[in-house]
């Protein structure tokens, strides 16, 4: 192994049975964590030593541990996705904090996001905003034009990539002092706004995504930037400026 | 005792899809919504499926146990997705796609199966370029194309180093759309715990919600299972944390064969275990291998003062590199197949040349230092500049990394605090991808009527040994272009059923069943987290099932199972409420199935006396040290039927492979 060190932290962790009863912090000591383990592995190792004393395991989504799903959250030390900048919370690693630490440890906090358990919270929201419009309307029978037959200038085609590297964590959302998803719906709507296969519909979905963003009960965007700050993914501003312009052209076609 | 009809339709092969789509029964339009079809898991496989069985018009309840479709392993597939399209003009067709398929896989794969696959690539890129998918341009506009390991040309696709993201969400969006529409109803943190069989036909699945935990029955005229590959079962793989066999070993259990099972890709290029705390392995995806060359140190000495951090890699001079893929396979060098490459690193760090300072010197080096000069010299040339500075050529060379893997090298720092630009990246094998998984006719329908199985759930496409970027291919194929189809034929004698009850016998024994097992599991107070059982198997799968078997190890590894099953059983322990979230429990379901797998993957394994693809027998080898199949008593499909408790019971089922259009020849990439 290379060359590590055993950190001792003590975690200050929100606990919640569930979304009806209320939920405190509770305190864990933790000691001789490799500074080579990433967070989620540091929570394994805690929730090994609460199960080994009948202890209930807390509760955090995470799955692919690579930085790509979305499914790990946590806000630590008052930021989403913890110190690092440019990633997500799988992939924080433990060199990032020092012997001695107290670390906190939250779930994301949003009125649209509720939390299900611990550190779980339910994004769903996310899901219903992409069934309003979130798509290309093309049949899936594969009877559609070659592929070259549609070309992409390839600064479009990496800028829709750019907009399309959104993961859906929900980072955006929960460090929003409004709650907002505009980066989220921003980087949707930007992508298919970029290419020629998403034109066609382009004023439908910017408007039923945008309705349906609101009838979630997100925030309004007041343009203060947190979000692009703490994304793991680096989608920028610029998403949320051309979702706007889409929206004022298709609002003021439809009036 | 059932007999395996793989239902390969007559005729020439070039012919055989479209003869058999010409002369299945449909189902009309006007009945789809008299049918409801449950879709378990919504990966490429089970997305592509359930959106395009929507927009067919039948019923469509989907499952996943993440909290959203979107988040599916499928999303970390970082390299590319082949097609034939040949757009690069470099002699690819469909023929030469499905050759290379079938050697890749070492001709232990179903020829109609894999031409097939061949056959409907095209129209996959088709598909997700109208659907908006960012594939990787040309400056013209064109669609752009890599090359990946164990093929000559360039057919592969891909979007940035997230292709696997990309496509995923471009099904995601088309799952959406049918949620919007309301033909896909979409079961989230819900995962299926058995399957209900009503007269010998797959009738509907036992749930359990994850967020309530409440047991839940579902009905539908068919069942699709798309749940993925089961490479969890060795604890440390690439695969996502919650990926599991329990969908496909319940359907086992029901009658379903299970094929293959010790088939499993061991991929070169993941970045090596570093602790005891290690939860799972990252991939550095194997399009770095079109850039990157494979070295260890020449020289023993060297090896060591690495490991003991005397010396820097930087610092080896090329002539005490050992590039040991470009020596032992000068016609391929650092692009032969994943098994070729994984089998050559163990044997460089059996050999005392690993360079990674950890308890097993597990680890070679990935070093871009070559292409960045090479491409760095290309940029000046192009931009004019003459005579550039080192500094200049290897600015320019680097940007040109960067461009093409810079979020994998951002990944790897990350990861291991090194900076790959500057230091060889370092890279060990690990577990990837299961090539076996749930035997299906050329309909993708198992040994159970009316449960089919796609994706990497099932084991048809790819042999032995999967080359790079055709389990993208094989899931998205088997989902919008196949399983489409094939399902119909089965579904055209239901129009008139009608909805299937859930309050029948079987469903109340089905459900009884997972009841009792949650109840067992609440009380049974032992000694030992889930997590403890699930790195014993691993550790025991890994050593004796893993890169090199012997029959020895693996009469051993049964054994060894078969006492860790035992204990598991005697001294699990799964604190908290089974009311509500709880993810102990959901492991401790996962784990009690990895572990009668484990056992039926090692008695696969010493059944094969051969060695192909992944699976690598030291007792058939080449003095060389190469693979030695035995075409002439193992070219077939070895299919397990389940028999009750005893895995060691499990009888097999073999299908013949039979080769009407390619000649069978030994594999060789030297
Ligand atoms: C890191 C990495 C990189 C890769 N790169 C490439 C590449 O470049 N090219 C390539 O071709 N292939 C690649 N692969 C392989 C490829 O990604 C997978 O084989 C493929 O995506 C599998 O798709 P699938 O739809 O069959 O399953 P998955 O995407 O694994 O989906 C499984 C689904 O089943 C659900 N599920 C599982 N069990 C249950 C249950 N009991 N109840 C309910 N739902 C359940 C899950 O929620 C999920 O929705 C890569 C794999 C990895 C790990
Ligand atoms: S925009 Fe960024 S922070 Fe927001 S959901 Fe997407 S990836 Fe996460
Ligand atoms: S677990 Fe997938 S992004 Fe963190």
């Amino acid at each position: 192994m290379s060359a590590q060190k055993g950190l001792n932290l003590t975690l200050k962790i929100w606990r919640q049975k569930n979304n009806k009863t209320k939920g405190q912090f509770e305190t864990y000591k933790i000691s001789d964590v490799s500074t080579d383990s990433s967070f989620l592995e540091m929570l394994d190792m805690l929730n090994e030593n609460l199960v080994n004393e009948g202890q209930e395991a807390i509760a955090f989504d995470h799955d692919c541990r690579e930085g790509i799903c979305g499914m790990c959250s946590l806000y630590i030390n008052g930021r989403p996705h913890g110190p690092d900048t440019g990633i997500t919370t799988c992939q924080l690693h433990m060199r990032m904090f020092k012997d001695g630490e107290t670390i906190h440890i939250e779930p994301w906090r949003s009125a649209a996001f509720p939390i299900i358990k611990d550190l779980v919270v339910d994004r769903s929201a996310f899901d219903r905003v992409m069934a309003a419009g979130g798509f290309i309307s093309v049949n899936t029978s594969g009877n559609t034009l070659d592929a070259n037959a549609i070309l992409v200038p390839k600064e479009d085609a990496d800028n829709a990539m750019d907009a399309a590297a959104c993961i859906g964590c929900g980072a955006c959302v929960a460090t929003c002092k409004n709650g907002a998803a505009s980066l989220f719906v921003g980087a949707k709507v930007s992508q298919f706004a970029l290419l020629p296969q998403g034109k066609v519909e382009a004023k439908r979905r910017v408007l039923n995504m945008v309705k349906a963003m609101d009838e979630e009960g997100f925030g309004n965007c007041s343009n203060t930037g947190a979000c692009e700050v703490e994304c793991p993914k680096g989608i920028s501003l610029e998403v949320i400026a051309r979702m706007n312009r889409e929206y004022f052209s298709a609002s003021v076609d439809q009036g | 005792m059932s007999k395996l009809d793989s239902r390969i339709p007559a005729g020439p092969l070039a012919d055989k899809w479209k003869n058999h789509k010409d002369h299945m029964n449909l189902v009309s339009p006007n009945n789809r919504d008299k049918i409801d079809i449950i879709v378990v898991g919504t990966g490429l496989a089970g997305g592509s499926a359930a959106a395009t069985l929507a927009e067919q018009g039948y019923n469509v309840k989907a499952f996943c146990y993440q909290d959203s479709p979107r988040r599916a392993h499928s999303i970390a597939a970082q390299g590319g997705i082949n097609a034939a399209k040949n757009y690069q003009g470099d002699g690819d067709s469909t023929y030469r796609l499905f050759y290379d398929t079938i050697k890749g896989g070492d001709y232990r794969s179903r020829e109609a199966n894999v031409y097939r696959l061949a056959e409907v690539s095209a129209s996959i890129i088709d598909q997700c370029v109208a659907q908006g998918v960012p594939f990787g341009r040309e400056y013209g506009g064109q669609l752009d194309n890599r090359s990946f390991g164990g093929v000559q040309v360039k057919r592969t696709f891909y979007a940035k180093g997230q292709t696997g993201q990309q496509l995923l969400l471009g099904a995601y969006s088309a799952v959406s759309r049918q949620i919007g529409k309301g033909r896909i109803k979409m079961y989230n943190r819900h995962e299926m715990l058995d399957l209900v069989i009503v007269d010998g036909k797959a009738r509907g699945i036992i749930a359990r919600n994850l967020v309530t935990g409440e047991i839940e029955r579902h009905s539908a005229h068919a069942v699709v299972i798309a749940s993925g590959g089961y490479g969890n079962v060795y604890f440390l793989s690439t695969n996502a944390m919650g990926s599991n066999v329990s969908a496909a070993w319940k359907i086992h259990k029901k009658g379903a064969y299970f094929a293959n099972p010790c088939y499993v890709q061991i991929h070169p290029t993941c970045i090596p275990v570093h602790g005891t705390a290690q939860s799972k392995l990252t991939l550095m995806s194997e399009s770095l291998r079109n850039s990157g060359r494979i070295w260890v140190p020449k020289n023993i000495e060297d090896a060591v003062a690495i490991r003991e951090g005397k010396l820097r890699p930087e610092n080896i001079a090329p002539e005490n590199r050992d590039y040991y893929l470009e020596r032992r396979y000068p016609a391929f060098g650092n692009l032969v197949p994943r098994d070729v490459a994984s089998r050559a690193a163990k044997e460089r760090c059996d050999a005392g040349y690993g360079i990674e300072n950890n308890d097993t010197h597990e680890g070679v080096y990935l070093d871009f230092s070559t292409e960045i000069q090479k491409k760095g010299k290309e940029a000046a040339v192009e931009k004019n500049i003459h005579n550039p500075t080192d500094q200049q050529i290897y600015d320019l060379g680097k940007a040109w990394i960067e461009e093409k893997y810079g979020n994998l090298f951002v990944m790897y720092e990350k990861i291991t605090a090194d900076n790959p630009y500057v230091t060889p990246m370092k890279i060990y094998p690990a577990v990837h991808y299961t090539m076996g998984g749930v035997w299906v006719d050329y309909n993708l329908q198992s040994t159970i009527p009316g449960c089919f199985v796609i994706g990497e759930a099932n084991f048809s496409d790819h042999g032995a040994n999967r080359l790079g970027a055709s389990a993208l291919m094989q899931g998205l194929a088997d989902g919008y272009f196949v399983l489409p189809y094939t399902i119909a034929d089965y579904l055209s004698a239901d129009i008139r059923t009608g909805e299937i009850p859930t309050n029948s016998p079987a469903f109340d024994a089905a459900e009884k069943e997972i009841q009792d097992k949650v109840n067992f599991f609440m009380t049974n107070n032992g000694k030992h987290s889930v997590d403890y059982f699930h790195k014993k198997l691993g550790h025991i799968m890994w050593n004796k099932v893993g890169m090199g078997r012997t029959p020895e190890g693996l009469q051993e590894a049964i054994k060894e199972i078969e006492d860790v099953r035992k204990e598991f059983w005697a001294d699990v322990r799964v604190p908290g409420d089974a009311n509500g979230m709880n993810m102990e429990l959901e492991k401790a379901f996962r784990v009690a199935d990895f572990l009668e797998l484990g056992q039926l993957m090692a008695k696969d394994a010493l059944a094969r006396e051969e060695s192909c693809g992944g699976h690598f027998r030291w007792d058939h080898a080449t003095p060389e040290g190469e693979a030695e199949r035995d075409d002439e008593n193992f070219k077939y499909v070895a299919a397990w039927e389940y028999q009750g408790d005893d895995i060691n019971q499990e009888t097999m089922h073999k299908e013949d492979l039979i080769y009407e259009n390619i000649e069978v020849k030994t594999r060789s990439y030297k």
